[in-house]
């Protein structure tokens, strides 16, 4: 289907061109799901509201619950607001090791929250993480985009005292 | 004898946090010879020469690569498709991290490789979603690679044409699993397909597919320019060929990657790793991943190749090897890897999602002191039932450490029960909710 003739949807312009720029490299239109995702998420902040996961059902032609359905399957998607930044705290073995459990209750009280929940001022969420592939700076965290690694109680409050 | 690295010749000495070495660099150290000599030979001839090389699988099952890359039909009505393994989700393992983050274009330039031996057109890299700044480097490593005429219309101008895209999951490791792969990039949930048929016949799109890890394909350069025979030459025999690296995490003074001929022993990974944390005793240690079977202090001799490990009970797996020294409790431990495959089961198959789930539960209940007499066996019946009965081998991944713990280390088991807690002096370590 030519650009052009495309109907429009409730994704905003990037999001759409964005995903007109994948398109000429996947055979399917499905396939375009999880990078859309990707973009809509951004888009909306950090999470996927309904209006989100209908806009990307509508832009791809996909049944909307095809599309909840893979929202619901992903660790990196989330249907409830999140915070301004996005903490996650690996626990798994290598960091459980050298101190992961410590890490979580170090931030999570910092912030005064627990899982899943959004500190008061909406500028943090934090969740506990299976592995982040970075074993070798554990006991580690990532912050929205970023690893922070060897961490000691008090570095990983500092960092999250830190953000804005 | 000291042993000059392959795989991280260009990284070995580069500071942390560095920035990945460019296309520049990369030609002037020789990249893309590689591909440029592949380009001048059939591509029957390159897959025999890694074939010959006895390249074996770094993603976990250690499959001949020559050997995966020959069953790709010649003809073909639809494009075939090279998807490469970067989801790297198995606990312990960070080596695919570090060769993108340092030398990119060494995997470009093997998948580039493994596209011409096979056919393909298009490559996907398949990134897990939380390598956000790796995805970056490699989107602007194949920028470099495009501008260069490295691909795109017409690789290195010998005519064939090649299309390379990095792909990001979003979270869940079944994505590493080939056929959970292969559905997450079609755009559907991560759940394995039933196999046969297999992706070099049926994979991406219906299309026959190439599905490798990134370490295995930043091998092929030096396979191709150095030769087989060369290759061949490294490690402990001729089934297990070859640099490797190892990923050691836990309790040792230098956790981190090191590059060794594959069959390296823990002894000699510690030496490199500066030693045991604080110089403590070596209690058990996992040699290939939260999918291996833990092994006892006595086993550090042990080469850590392919088929060694698996003689000895456990395997070599994604060579993430996991270090537990005398403070460690090892049901404590691998209650949280059971936990982690309890979360990370797809849910298709019955004995993976309750196996999964119950182990979870009984070491949960022996780690917090109400274990029930026979609770080791218990564990090793479960895991009979999940071995070999599911559609892929995340059940066995589960059964590897599970099933491992209850028959060699049972005594640590009998204590809890026995003594109705854990008995190491470890700090609140165990959430309550478990
Ligand atoms: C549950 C599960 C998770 C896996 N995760 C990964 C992974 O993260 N990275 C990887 O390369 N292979 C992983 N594998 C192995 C792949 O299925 C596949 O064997 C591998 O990518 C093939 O590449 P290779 O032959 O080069 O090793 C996983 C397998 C299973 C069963
Ligand atoms: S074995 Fe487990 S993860 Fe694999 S397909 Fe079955 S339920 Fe899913
Ligand atoms: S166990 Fe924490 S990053 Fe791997």
């Amino acid at each position: 289907m030519a650009e052009s003739a495309r109907r429009a949807t409730g994704l905003p312009e990037d999001v759409r061109s964005a995903i007109a720029e994948l398109r000429k490299h996947y055979p399917t239109e499905e396939a375009l799901l999880l990078p859309a995702l990707h973009f809509a998420q951004k888009h909306w902040g950090g999470w996927l509201p309904e209006e989100a996961i209908l806009a990307v059902a509508q832009e791809l032609q996909l049944p909307a619950a095809r599309v909840y359905g893979v929202v619901t399957f992903y660790d990196l998607f989330h249907q409830n607001p999140v915070g301004r930044h996005r903490v996650r705290v690996c626990t798994n073995l290598s960091c459980a090791l050298r101190g992961g459990n410590e890490i979580l209750e170090a931030v999570q009280g910092r912030l005064g929250v627990r899982e899943n929940e959004v500190s008061g001022d909406g500028k943090c969420s934090v969740v506990e993480f299976e592995c982040l592939g970075a074993c070798e700076q554990a006991p580690m965290m990532m912050v929205d985009d970023e690893y922070h690694g060897r961490l000691t109680p008090e570095r990983a409050r500092r960092i999250v005292e830190e953000l804005d | 004898m000291s042993y000059e690295p392959v795989l991280l010749r260009r990284s070995a000495g580069a500071a942390p946090g560095a920035p990945p070495v460019g296309i520049g660099a990369y030609r002037d150290d020789g990249g893309y010879e590689g591909l440029a000599k592949a380009l001048t030979m059939a591509p029957a001839e390159i897959i025999e020469e890694v074939k010959a090389s006895g390249l074996r699988g770094r993603g976990g099952a250690g499959f001949p690569a020559g050997v995966k890359w020959s069953f790709i039909p010649k003809e073909s009505d639809k494009p075939k498709y090279l998807v490469c393994n970067a989801d790297e989700s198995e606990p312990g393992t960070f080596k695919d991290r570090l060769l993108i983050e340092t030398d990119p274009h060494q995997l470009l330039e093997g998948c580039a490789i493994c596209c011409y031996a096979v056919g393909a057109p298009v490559c996907y890299i398949y990134i897990r979603g939380e390598y956000v700044r790796q995805a970056e480097i490699l989107e602007s490593a194949i920028r470099e690679a495009y501008q260069a005429g490295v691909l795109g219309e017409s690789v290195l101008g010998k005519g064939f044409k090649l299309d390379m895209r990095v792909h990001r999951g979003a979270g869940a490791y079944i994505c590493g699993e080939e056929t959970g792969m292969l559905e997450s990039l079609e755009g559907r949930r991560g759940q394995p397909r039933v196999k046969p048929p297999f992706p070099a016949i049926i994979g991406a799109f219906g299309a026959p597919t190439v599905i490798n890890n990134v370490e295995t394909l930043c091998n092929v350069p030096h396979i191709i320019q150095r030769g087989a025979d060369w290759f061949a030459g490294i490690g402990t025999d001729e089934r297990n060929t070859g640099p490797k690296l190892y990923c050691i995490s836990g309790h040792v003074e230098k956790p981190g990657v090191y590059e060794f001929p594959i069959g390296a022993s823990l002894d000699t990974l510690l030496e490199a790793a500066g030693g045991m944390l604080a110089g403590r005793a070596l209690k058990a240690f996992i040699p290939g991943g939260a999918s291996a079977a833990l092994l006892p202090a006595d086993k550090s001799h042990l080469p850590m190749d392919f088929d060694n490990l698996a003689k000895a009970g456990s395997m070599l797996g994604s060579a993430a090897v996991v270090v537990m020294d005398e403070t460690t409790c090892l049901v404590r431990s691998v209650y949280r890897l059971a936990k982690f495959f309890a979360h990370e089961s797809c849910g298709q198959c019955t004995p993976c999602r309750e196996g999964t789930n119950w182990s979870q539960l009984v070491l949960g209940r022996i780690e917090k002191g109400h274990g029930r007499p026979g609770d080791a066996e218990l564990l090793v019946r479960m895991t009979a039932n999940m071995s070999g009965t599911a559609l892929c081998a995340l059940a066995d991944a589960c059964v590897g450490p599970v099933r491992s713990l209850a028959q060699n280390f049972r005594p640590e088991i009998e204590e809890h029960i026995n003594s109705g807690r854990c008995p190491l002096p470890y700090r609140r370590v165990f959430e309550e909710t478990a």
